[in-house]
């Protein structure tokens, strides 16, 4: 793998522009192509039956999204729990939206409510699934972005605190999507029983370390302290309506009672405003944030996680495979085993070179001695031969000198015959 | 930003519906721009030419701006790429712009090499941000994307055609980059020079299938200004940051004896247009075709070659569990493949070795019996050679004592002879002795 060049990561300097550059058009560059790609947004809502969901969705989007054609879940019997999406295309001021509502009936319906929130869970992730393979082919192309964005949980207008399920649904669910919280059919209630209702919820979130969704800080103190005020007003409770009714001469969605008419966008009669306003106009885009670079990337680290680490439980050594991609996992891994057979190579390259020159130094050992031995016999044999020849010199010196003496005795003998005979005939003798 | 930028809408299976009133989601897109404003954008180009076109002083009057650098020589033995990060603000845009240059292109004698450096260093930055995108843990929100969004490529004011050198390098750039080809230092040809001039790039550049970078005509807002702009393509550019007094302004400008090239004005040469392309109106368009494409075919060159496909044989698609645990059980099957070809070898080394070794030793042995025999027969012909010596002695002494002993007898016999005569001679002492 190419390492990254240090010249890429190097020193930022600042720079000071002397005149019209035109970057500052970028952010209509931006606009503008956003504008043409077009939006999208799923949107979740869970609660129990008959707490106003559809029709919140209806009040919140001004449009009549489960209506005859396309009736709603509420109206149709659930035995199980449900996951049921409906996809609407709305457009406003050229912007064109692709809506995604995902209802879930049959919630907290049963009298055993035991893992109704499974399906809910294999919801959101099998749309992440979707994402992670669609974005893990080869071939690329359209992804279309079908993951859980936001999820509005609806609980009962009780007074009292959260139920069981309320609080066990949140904590399972808040590390995967954006919880908001919101306390339905929010005109059952006085603005005092509101105030403690709220309260209560918040110390029980906070008790069970619930993460709901938070808004993020901005740089901008308005919209701080805007962001601090609506947080004040958390979990927010809403009144939906599908129904326009004539107040002062203003058409306006609201509830007709006998005592009055609790209209949804009065800011002082429920918190319907806040969360139009948050949800859509304001923190559409960072709900996609938040989903895309939180829970998805919790849920795809997980999921290579746990393919390439295959449930490692020496974790200090997957906490260093965490930084790597699964491939550079596997180069590593490759590059660790090259490294284990080179060593093991050298290991036994020196075990046989050493055995080898064992070897090797023994032959020659006995090779010099039988060498050796050979020399000193040679020597031997040798020295042997020399004393022969020596005493075969002086065999021969003592041969000749013997053999010299006697020719001489014979010499001698001879002149002595020769003077014997000489004598007698001289007459000498008688 | 880059992977929700990808995500496109499915039109399929969503049903249009009225909006009875103003839902406030039209704010979309400037939630969107705000977030990215508070982001920062990032940019990176890359200038490509050789020597003395003027690049570096074309990047300080693109940008207004005075970069690093000094001139460099001609004399660098090859192609260097030098990069410099900076971070300019144009009202409440914050850029980090990333100019990177060739140092040395098109110096050497033997140029065949030039174009390797680029190529390298463009593929360096996709496998970076590959790495990043891969990785189990990754952040790719805060990465700091060095991949290269622009080529600038500069074309030397010949006025004749493109050098084969121009033609090679950007034809093995037009996949990985969108190239911007430029007329560098157009003041040198003249005007009726420079139509022809453009007409004979802009056909070769065809001829040769180079593909440069087309602004986009899609988007109806600037579809017309884009496709006018095609047609002036190459610009011709002139750059300085030198300042001239024309009537009562200061103008950048080139001053001649004969006149005064102005760099911003359009009839003396196409640097607005450049600007206006480049920055005004394309960047983003720049980014998200390297993200898209360029981008995306090195990710898929890669990936096929690391032997990732999408579907198995039977054509059902691989979700990415199957993909990597497959992958990663043919590795592991390919190590211990490796390990176990290792250990054969070395036992068959083993073998050899102890053969030919056996084979020494016994040669060693074979030696040293025949030296043995030829010992042996040395011995006996010493042993041979010893009992004919003694015989010969025994021999001799025999002889010699059966001589003495005739010798003694004669001597005895002699000596009585000689007794005798001595005593004839003593009785006859008129026996003539000598």
């Amino acid at each position: 793998m190419i390492e990254r060049p240090e010249s890429a990561v190097a020193s930022i300097a600042q720079r000071n522009l002397e005149g019209y550059v035109g970057f500052a058009n970028l952010p209509n560059q931006v606009y503008r192509k956003s504008v043409k790609r077009g939006f999208e947004f799923t949107l979740m809502v869970v609660g129990e039956s008959g707490l106003g969901k559809s029709t919140l969705i209806n009040s919140l989007f001004l449009t009549d999204l489960y209506s005859k054609d396309y009736p709603g879940p509420s109206l149709r019997i659930k035995k199980t729990v449900q996951v049921e999406q409906s996809k609407v295309l709305v457009k406003e001021g050229g912007v064109q939206l692709t809506l995604t509502i995902v209802d879930t009936p049959g919630f907290g319906d049963a009298v055993d409510n035991s893992n109704c929130w499974q399906p809910v869970i294999n919801y959101i992730d099998s749309k992440c699934e979707d994402f992670l393979n669609a974005e893990s082919r080869v071939n690329r192309r359209l992804m279309p972005d079908n993951r859980v964005h936001c999820c509005l949980y609806f609980i009962a207008p009780s007074g009292h605190g959260l139920k069981p399920l309320d609080v066990e649904f949140m904590k399972r669910l808040h590390d995967k999507v954006n919880v908001i919280p919101l306390i339905a059919k929010a005109d059952t209630l006085t603005p005092e029983e509101c105030q403690l209702f709220k309260k209560q919820i918040m110390k029980e979130i906070q008790e069970h370390k619930i993460q709901i969704y938070e808004f993020p800080d901005t740089e901008d103190d308005e919209d701080s302290k805007l962001i601090r005020k609506i947080k004040e007003q958390m979990p927010l409770a809403v009144v939906g309506s599908n129904v326009v009714i004539e107040v002062n001469g203003k058409k306006v969605r609201g509830r007709q009672y006998p005592w009055g008419v609790a209209e949804v966008e009065n800011g002082e009669h429920c918190d319907f405003t806040v969360l139009r306003n948050m949800l859509i106009r304001t923190h559409m885009q960072d709900l996609k944030d938040v989903t895309n670079n939180v829970h998805y990337e919790n849920y795809r680290s997980r999921k290579l996680a746990a393919v390439t680490c295959n449930g490692g439980v020496d974790t200090s050594k997957t906490k260093n495979q965490m930084t790597r991609s699964p491939l550079a996992q596997m180069e590593e891994e490759r590059r660790e085993h090259v490294m284990k057979m080179k060593k093991m190579e050298t290991e036994m390259e020196q075990v046989f070179e050493m055995k080898v020159k064992e070897k090797k130094q023994k032959l020659k050992d006995s090779e010099a001695e039988l060498e050796r031995r050979h020399e000193q016999m040679k020597k031997n044999l040798e020295a042997q031969y020399k004393e022969l020849e020596e005493k075969k010199r002086h065999h021969e010196e003592e041969k000749s000198n013997w053999e010299a003496q006697q020719r001489i005795l014979e010499q001698q003998k001879l002149e002595a015959s020769k003077t014997m005979e000489k004598n007698k005939k001289k007459g000498k003798i008688f | 930003m880059a992977a929700t930028e990808i995500a496109r809408q499915a039109g399929e299976g969503a049903r249009a519906v009225p909006l009875a009133g103003h839902v406030g989601f039209d704010s979309m897109p400037d939630q969107l721009v705000n977030k990215s404003v508070n982001h920062g954008f990032c940019f990176n180009i890359l200038c490509v030419g050789e020597t003395g076109l003027g690049k570096s002083t074309l990047m300080d009057t693109l940008f207004n701006t005075k970069f690093e650098g000094e001139p460099t020589q001609h004399n660098q033995p090859g192609v260097q790429l030098k990069s410099n990060t900076y971070e300019l603000q144009e009202s409440n845009v914050r850029l980090k712009l990333t100019v990177v240059n060739t140092v040395g292109f098109g110096d050497q004698i033997n140029k065949e090499d030039s174009y390797k450096s680029i190529v390298e260093f463009i593929d360096t930055q996709f496998e970076a941000y590959l790495q990043e995108e891969l990785k189990i843990k990754r952040t790719l929100h805060s990465y700091h994307d060095t991949r290269i969004h622009a080529c600038l490529y500069f074309i030397a004011p010949t006025g004749h055609s493109l050098k084969s050198l121009d033609l090679v390098t950007m034809k093995k750039l037009d996949s990985k980059v969108n190239i911007i080809p430029i007329i560098a230092k157009s003041d040198a040809i003249s005007k009726s020079e420079l139509t022809k001039f453009k007409i004979k790039i802009t056909s070769e550049l065809v001829s040769n299938g180079v593909q440069i970078y087309q602004f986009p005509t899609d988007d109806e807002t600037v579809a017309e200004i884009n496709s006018t702009m095609n047609g002036h393509l190459p610009f011709a550019v002139v750059g300085s940051t030198e300042e001239v007094k024309i009537g009562n302004k200061m103008v950048k400008a080139r001053q001649y004896p004969w006149g005064t090239v102005q760099v911003e004005n359009e009839s003396h040469c196409d640097f607005v247009k450049l600007r206006e392309m480049l920055i005004r109106v394309n960047m983003e368009d720049l980014r998200e075709q390297t993200h898209t494409r360029h981008y995306e075919l090195y990710r898929r060159c890669k990936l096929e070659e690391m032997g990732f496909k999408d579907t198995d044989p039977d054509c059902k698609p691989f979700s990415l569990q199957e993909t990597y645990e497959a992958k990663r059980n043919e590795f592991m099957g390919d190590l211990q493949k490796k390990e176990e070809e290792m250990r054969q070898m070395f036992v068959q080394r083993v073998k050899e070795k102890e053969a030919e070794l056996k084979e020494a030793e016994k040669e060693l042995h074979e030696k040293f019996d025949r030296l043995k025999k030829l010992h042996q027969d040395e011995k006996k012909k010493l042993e041979d050679k010893k009992k004919s010596l003694d015989d010969e002695l025994n021999g001799f002494k025999q002889k010699k004592t059966a001589a003495e002993l005739l010798q003694s007898q004669a001597q005895q016999a002699g000596g009585s002879t000689t007794l005798k005569r001595d005593k004839e001679r003593k009785n006859n002492p008129w026996l003539c002795t000598e």
